[in-house]
């Protein structure tokens, strides 16, 4: 993917990374270590907690957590790429959008995904999948990532599974 | 042919002859007029004898309230005289004793004639005026005892207030001698006291609120005392509240001084904890206080310390007490709880069995007053009171005779009801029960 | 895990533990938004929220303000100035009028101890207690935490001392709550005349001298002295209150080690706080004003929380990313 990235870009001028919390930040942080490795170059890195753009926040019931949100570069004018674990319906990224919106205006945004599993509700599509998959509404998909649960891993469960 | 009642079959207790066993009494006209086991025997066959089957309840002299709070003239929304008297039925009173802080302050004989006759209008409990001891309650000049006693008044009070001044207070006491009335004083050291809301402790110190030290009470009740003793005159401590303020008083009984201490039903049963969530209807003055005063009082009550339980009854609209705590007047009412509340917290727990609670609610408020009542002896006025004291109840206010709601003990559970009270010989109380 | 707060926030008094740190680490993000150039977030819009002042406040009043329009919540501001007789009957009909305009939330202040309880008991919106008489102000003591949190990294077994009028002071209490629930160690330190008579039952060390307090704290809350006391009695002149407890230089530099300085505000200088003691490097006077917004956001965040029975259905639809 850091690969496909770099291509997308034309390089890594202007690139600025951004990780959606919690499994996107991770993810953010191999692909710029990636390019790091591969390019020689240390592409600004982000994180954005999107609990406060949501939609859903009426119906969602106890108030969850609020992550760290740090855009360590003005955007206005960059590349920037959203990094996600899961693309489902897309208003986690219908709300990345918009709280981006807030910082500034980037050139371009793109979106890079680990794991597409279908079933939109927006119009919304990544421009960089890791892989895409079909499974059952009923159905979850994690990713699971060292720093957060010990291991690297793609879980497909029924919906009542972990966390 | 004079009207006749037969109270059947009830456990008549009557402290003033020592009595306590199963009898009847036979009422005729405004009188007793005999009291025995065979009484209903003898009397049966009697023209027009009205009977009614005490049996499962007690029967004893009529309750009396000295101290409660009527607010006719001036409050009429809030109680009349009627209301209150017909509350006072309800709640096993044969008669009350109405405090002068009415609007305009009962303080001339006009004042006590006006309520001497509406209570006659009101043909239910006896309402005794009791005159202010100060000119509109102001404390500064004495108002005229001889007047308001000659127009039916039993008693002074500047209830609702302290008397501020001793001087005042020494003079009153004084003066009071000529007509053999009791003065009966709120205890409260107004600097002490200022803007207080309930007891000064760790609860008003965790609500926010500023509180009444016991020591507001007590400085005045010992004052009171020890001019009582200089003066010779009867003071009569209103609605005690702490354990200081009773070992004050039995200071001054072990001197023979003429001091007489009233306790109220909220003191003996409730403690600060109740104003939690800042409910009005815990709010009153002297404020509730803490456990170990309540226990001072209950055993003072069991000794004898505290001669009588009065109610200091006070309503309130409701729109006065739906407000924030420090703004709300004080005050609950209690006429038509204070029998249970009584047999909840002291009967029933074993701390004075019931020719004690008769004592207290009856005999003695009779005899500091120097009132008619307080006796089921051949001859005496028929004023009796039948209650059942093991009646389980939940307490609904909307269903109350009194025109007042302010009260803590709402949707309790209490023990003890009057089921019949009779003054003069008049059945004036009929529970539905 | 999320633990509820309920409808209103009243004082700290009924809160747990967990539930104190859940606003403080909600409040950790809201910091964030208040450095952005857009301070804005969509999370509250729609929402009408009522500033009902009765007392004059600006501080606090415009620090729910700005929390609120961060939010993007609809904010109206009523003040009452008025001291009349009927401030009960006040207090009743606007809580009915309140209740039919459909307000979201109340953010009340109140002199009477009990007001917000009060009106909480009487309307279905959120309500927020902004300070009732003396006797809570939780998001004073709120950001008081947080500050001293962000300086000791932690809450458990730190001391703290307010110093002032406690008696008086709805700061102090919610502090005294606050503090204690969260481990640490509390000493309050004043003239006793203006302490409660109960403190020694509030769980806290009471010092009579200033010098002893400063000896034994790591942090000391300097609450704002009324001039009111004095024409009351309760002590003899402002001028006695500073030599005697007043917090100055020196007094510090005698305990040869750093103590943090806080104070609600606003402050007296040269009475109960000299000047260059509320601008020297260990006042962290200015970090509260900035974190009172931030917790007051979170506060608004976690109150408007959403509806359990709407999230069941949610679920049961399937609904997520």
């Amino acid at each position: 993917m850091a690969d496909e990235i770099v291509e997308l870009n034309n390089g890594t001028d202007g690139l600025v990374i951004v990780g959606i919390q919690r499994r996107g930040v991770q993810l953010a942080a191999h692909i710029v270590s990636t390019i790091s490795a591969r390019e020689g170059v240390e592409v600004p890195q982000g994180a954005l907690d999107i609990t406060l753009y949501r939609d859903d926040l009426q119906t969602v019931g106890p108030r969850p957590l609020v992550g760290q949100t740090r855009i360590p570069v003005d955007i206005d004018g960059m590349h920037v790429i959203i990094v996600d674990d899961v693309l489902y319906t897309g208003r986690t990224i219908r709300a990345a959008l918009d709280e981006l919106a807030d910082f500034g205006r980037p050139s371009r945004i793109a979106l890079a995904v680990l794991i597409d599993r279908g079933g939109r509700e927006l119009p919304i599509q990544p421009d960089i999948v890791g892989k895409k998959i079909s499974i059952e509404p009923l159905q979850r998909v994690d990713v699971l990532v060292d720093e957060v649960d010990g291991r690297n891993a793609v879980v497909i469960a029924d919906r009542e599974a972990i966390t | 042919m004079s009207r006749s009642v037969l109270l059947r079959g009830g456990r008549v207790i009557d402290p003033s002859q020592s009595f306590d066993q199963i009898a009847d009494v036979l009422i005729i006209g405004e009188k007793i007029e005999a009291m025995g086991a065979r009484v209903g025997n003898d009397a049966a066959g009697r023209d027009g004898l009205e009977t009614i089957d005490c049996s499962g309840t007690v029967v004893s002299p009529g309750f009396v309230d000295v101290h409660c709070h009527l607010r006719e003239p001036g409050r009429e929304e809030v109680e009349t005289i009627a209301s209150g008297a017909r509350a006072a039925a309800a709640g096993g009173f044969t008669a009350v004793c109405a405090m002068p802080n009415t609007d305009p302050v009962t303080d001339n004989q006009a004042a006590v004639g006006f309520i001497s006759r509406q209570a006659s209008r009101a043909d239910a409990a006896r309402v005794y005026p009791i005159g202010a001891i100060s000119l509109g309650q102001r404390g500064e000049a004495l108002a005229e005892f001889g007047e308001m006693v000659a127009a039916g008044a039993v008693a002074v009070s500047d209830d609702g207030k302290p008397v501020v001044s001793a001087h005042l207070m020494r003079t009153a006491l004084e003066y009071a001698r000529t007509f053999g009335i009791p003065v009966a004083d709120h205890c409260e050291e107004p600097t002490l006291a200022h803007g207080g809301a309930m007891n000064e402790g760790i609860v008003s110190a965790r609500l926010g609120l500023k509180g009444i030290p016991s020591e507001a009470e007590e400085i005045m009740a010992i004052r009171d005392i020890l001019l009582a003793r200089r003066t010779g005159g009867h003071v009569h401590l209103c609605h005690m509240s702490t354990r200081g303020s009773v070992e004050l008083i039995r200071w001054g009984k072990d001197r023979h001084i003429n001091v007489t201490a009233e306790v109220c039903p909220h003191h003996i049963s409730l403690t600060e904890d109740a104003v939690e969530g800042y409910d009005t209807n815990a709010k009153m003055n002297p404020p509730l206080r803490t456990a170990d005063d309540v226990a001072a009082l209950q055993e003072a009550v069991r000794d004898g310390t505290i001669d009588l339980i009065a109610t200091d009854h006070a309503p309130h609209h409701y729109d006065e007490k739906e407000r924030e705590f420090a703004n709300a007047p004080n005050g609950i009412i209690g006429l038509e709880t204070a029998l249970a509340v009584n047999i909840t917290w002291l009967v029933a727990p074993g701390i004075i069995d019931l020719p004690v609670l008769i004592e207290r609610m009856s005999c003695a408020p009779a005899r500091v007053f120097k009132l008619p009542g307080g006796t089921l002896r051949r001859g005496a006025d028929a004023d009796v009171t039948v209650f059942d004291p093991s009646a389980s109840w939940v307490v609904e206010p909307a269903r109350f005779k009194t025109k007042g709601r302010n009260t803590p003990y709402a949707g309790k559970t209490l023990q003890g009801r009057a089921t019949c009270t009779i003054v003069g010989g008049r059945v004036i109380h009929r529970s539905d029960a | 895990m999320t633990l509820s707060l309920g409808k209103d926030l009243l004082g700290l008094e009924p809160l747990s533990g967990d539930q104190i740190k859940l606003i403080l680490d909600t409040a950790e993000p809201f910091k964030e938004i208040s450095e952005r150039v857009i301070k804005k977030v969509p999370t509250l819009r729609g929402a009408t929220i009522v500033n009902l002042f009765f007392e004059a406040s600006t501080r606090t009043r415009i620090s729910f303000e700005f929390a609120e329009k961060r939010l993007s919540a609809d904010t109206v501001n009523v003040a009452s100035t008025g001291s009349s007789v009927s401030k009960g009957e006040t207090l009743v009909d606007t809580a009915r009028n309140l209740e039919a305009m459909r307000i979201d939330m109340v953010v009340i202040r109140h002199g009477a101890s009990g007001a917000a309880r009060f009106l909480a008991d009487r309307i279905e919106s959120n309500v927020i207690n902004a300070g009732d008489g003396t006797h809570e102000h939780p998001t004073q003591g709120l950001l008081d935490l947080l500050t001293l949190r962000d300086h000791f990294k932690t809450l458990e077994g730190i001391k703290v001392c307010i110093v002032g009028d406690v008696l008086h002071s709805r700061v102090a209490r919610s502090n005294i709550w606050g503090l204690t629930k969260m481990g640490a160690q509390v000493g309050v330190c004043g003239p006793r005349s203006l302490l409660p008579n109960a403190i020694d039952e509030m769980g806290v060390t009471v010092f009579s001298r200033v010098e002893e307090a400063i000896e034994w704290a790591d942090a000391l809350n300097i609450l704002r002295l009324q001039l009111e006391r004095m024409t009351a009695g309760y002590i003899p002149s402002q001028r006695e209150y500073n030599r005697v407890f007043g917090i100055s230089r020196e007094r510090l530099d005698r305990a040869k080690r750093d103590i943090l300085i806080l104070h609600p505000g606003p402050m007296n200088r040269g009475v109960e706080i000299d000047s260059d003691v509320a601008d020297g490097p260990f006042s962290v006077i200015l970090d509260q004003v900035t974190n009172g917004v931030a917790v007051r956001m979170a506060v608004l965040y976690l109150l408007s929380g959403g509806k359990p029975e709407l999230a069941e259905a949610a679920k049961k639809a399937g609904g997520e990313r």
